[in-house]
């Protein structure tokens, strides 16, 4: 009897194989604009539309789906308004989520505790056909999103104001992506749980951009090891009696670490060279230590990455 | 250049505010086909807001923007203007390849896609134009900062820009790229497109101004000829004199750039 022999287990790997591909696909974007946050945000919210679904005996994926979505709009208009002081306004909503979500799961009749568990946590092995078919529906129009309007999107993201002036319509892209993660997040809410959604979305690509220079290839990696973590933690708790959403986090982080202490020779081999052939035009600068504090990912995850070295440049040594 | 041409860009009464604070206060700015117009102020003068209005980033409060004769709010042409912001880096918080960063300076309303073999080849006649062809594969963020100001340069030049917008491209660069600016400037002016750039100071880039226009407190107090140097521009090497309505003197003075 092997593990595939299944369905339910069939289902689960097959949920984890779509969520590893899309949840990456996603984050990418969020990270390269530093709102690595906002998948957690999004998450918080989507338990008031699971709460929602149960009171009104419905669905409660989704009521998530519409809630996330009316959510990650109200995050986005405020994200675009208020760049300063934002962040206070993105905590109530957040922490209204969350409290809402509680609260109509207690008052739902059938709600309890152990339905809060689930979708707090994920409950992979309850996935049913009928969860599947919504899933891959949902997995395919965010894969859709994401990779057809890549370039617009990576315009979007890595310069806004720029975008702006070249007639992109920017708006409708930020508020396209911020539904697609809306959507990414009710879809890995029964794989790993709402409150560890983001996780998925950003870990891969942490892992992904220290070994990577280019923005696709990121991207692409970080899509492969989200499939690898997700499907190999669903695999392992066939055999070991562990929660499969902390499982692939834990295996996820545990990559990060791994390849953080593995790439660690080779970025700064590759980051000297950089800086010997930037130095053979720049005089040393002050800024040089700004420029370099800003590898990859500052300001999210990625920023405590271990390979992330801040020091000045030294623009004598010139190995070669 | 002596013949009536539509202006690239006007600004007639344009006022603006930030945070409830006037910084634009009646400004009129007219730029032509083919010609460099340098934006000076002293910081504060509101010289960043006015190419920013001018590009639809701040909301003007009074006056009207006409961009290549057409009134703003119809206006959608946005591939004839190349957008340079003022940036201390170009890299976000993934890794991106200086080629994938210029390339992204292709997209307009109309195109939502990217570049197809023309568009690479425009690509890479932007990464020539600031010397950076041998970088393309490269990370940004591994960049120096004159470098990373030279992508975003390539960047809006990769969409041909009839009007070019800079916004301090020679902050905190250095001569290289000082040399990458000037040849940028010298390509628009032969190929008769115009620039407006915002400058902290004339420098070495004096000789390739057509017209200078000078803001104090959100009002204009200069437009024309590029001013004499006075107090901390008049630097050993800036004192010399350039008669700007002689052709062949402006072109005599690039020698101090090449």
């Amino acid at each position: 009897m092997t593990i595939l022999d299944f369905p339910f287990m069939q289902r689960a790997l097959l949920a984890a194989l779509l969520v590893g591909m899309t949840a990456p696909a996603v984050g990418v974007y969020l990270v390269q604009r530093r709102q690595a946050f906002m998948g957690d945000g999004i998450g918080h919210v989507a338990l008031t539309g699971v709460g929602l679904g149960f009171l009104l005996s419905t669905s409660p994926v989704l009521t998530a789906v519409l809630t996330a979505s009316v959510g990650a709009v109200l995050i986005e208009l405020i994200r675009e308004r208020s760049r300063v002081s934002g962040d206070v306004a993105l905590s109530v909503l957040f922490y209204g989520g969350i409290a809402g979500g509680v609260m109509l799961i207690n008052l739902a009749p059938e709600g309890s505790n152990a339905n809060l568990q689930s979708y707090l946590f994920g409950s992979l092995t309850s996935v049913s056909p009928e969860d599947i078919r919504v899933i891959t529906i949902l997995a395919v129009a965010v894969l859709a999103v994401t990779l057809g309007l890549r370039r617009a999107l990576f315009t979007v993201c890595q310069d806004e104001d720029f975008a702006r002036v070249t007639g992109l319509p920017v708006r409708a892209l930020n508020l396209l992506l911020a539904v697609t993660a809306a959507v990414t997040v009710t879809v890995a809410m029964r794989v790993v749980g709402l409150l560890l959604v983001s996780a998925l979305m950003v870990v891969p690509v942490a892992v992904a951009q220290q070994l990577s220079r280019t923005f696709s290839m990121t991207a692409a990696l970080a899509i492969v090891v989200g499939v690898l973590v997700s499907v190999s933690g669903t695999a392992l708790t066939y055999y070991v009696d562990a929660p499969p959403g902390a499982t692939i986090v834990l295996l996820a982080i545990g990559l990060f670490v791994l390849v953080g202490v593995l790439a660690t020779p080779l970025n700064r081999r590759r980051a000297r060279r950089a800086e010997a052939a930037a130095g053979e035009v720049d005089p040393p600068r002050i800024d040089d230590v700004r420029v370099d504090a800003e590898v990859p990912g500052a300001g999210t995850m990625a920023g405590q990455a271990p390979s992330v070295v801040v020091r000045p440049a030294p623009i004598e040594e010139a190995p070669r | 250049m002596t013949e009536p041409r539509t202006p690239v860009a006007r600004l007639i009464g344009g006022t603006a505010s930030l945070g409830g604070r006037p910084v634009l206060r009646g400004v009129d700015l007219t730029v032509r086909p083919g010609e460099v117009v340098a934006l000076l102020g002293a910081n504060g003068s509101g010289k960043s807001t006015l190419v920013r209005t001018l590009v639809g980033l701040v909301p003007l409060t009074g006056g009207t923007i006409e961009l290549f004769g057409t009134p703003f709010a119809r206006f959608r042409d946005w591939s004839r203007i190349g957008y340079v912001p003022q940036r201390t880096t170009a890299a976000a918080g993934v890794p991106a390849s200086v080629r994938e960063v210029v390339a992204s300076g292709l997209l307009d309303g109309r195109r939502l896609f990217g570049p197809g073999r023309e568009g690479r080849a425009a690509v890479d006649a932007a990464l020539d134009a600031v010397g950076m062809r041998d970088r393309a594969r490269d990370g940004i963020a591994h960049l120096s900062g004159g470098q990373q100001q030279r992508v975003l340069i390539a960047r809006a030049l990769a969409r041909r820009p009839d009007l070019l917008i800079m916004d301090e491209p020679m902050a905190g660069v250095d001569l290289r790229s000082q040399e990458v600016l000037a040849g940028t400037l010298r390509g628009q002016q032969e190929q008769g497109r115009a620039v407006l750039l915002v400058l902290h100071e004339l420098g070495p880039l004096e000789p390739l101004i057509d017209r200078a226009v000078v803001l104090r407190e959100g009002c204009v107090c200069h437009d024309g000829p590029p001013p004499r140097a006075v107090g901390q521009h008049a630097l050993p090497g800036h004192d010399h004199v350039h008669p700007h309505d002689d052709h062949t003197a402006r072109h005599a003075g690039m020698g101090l750039l090449s």
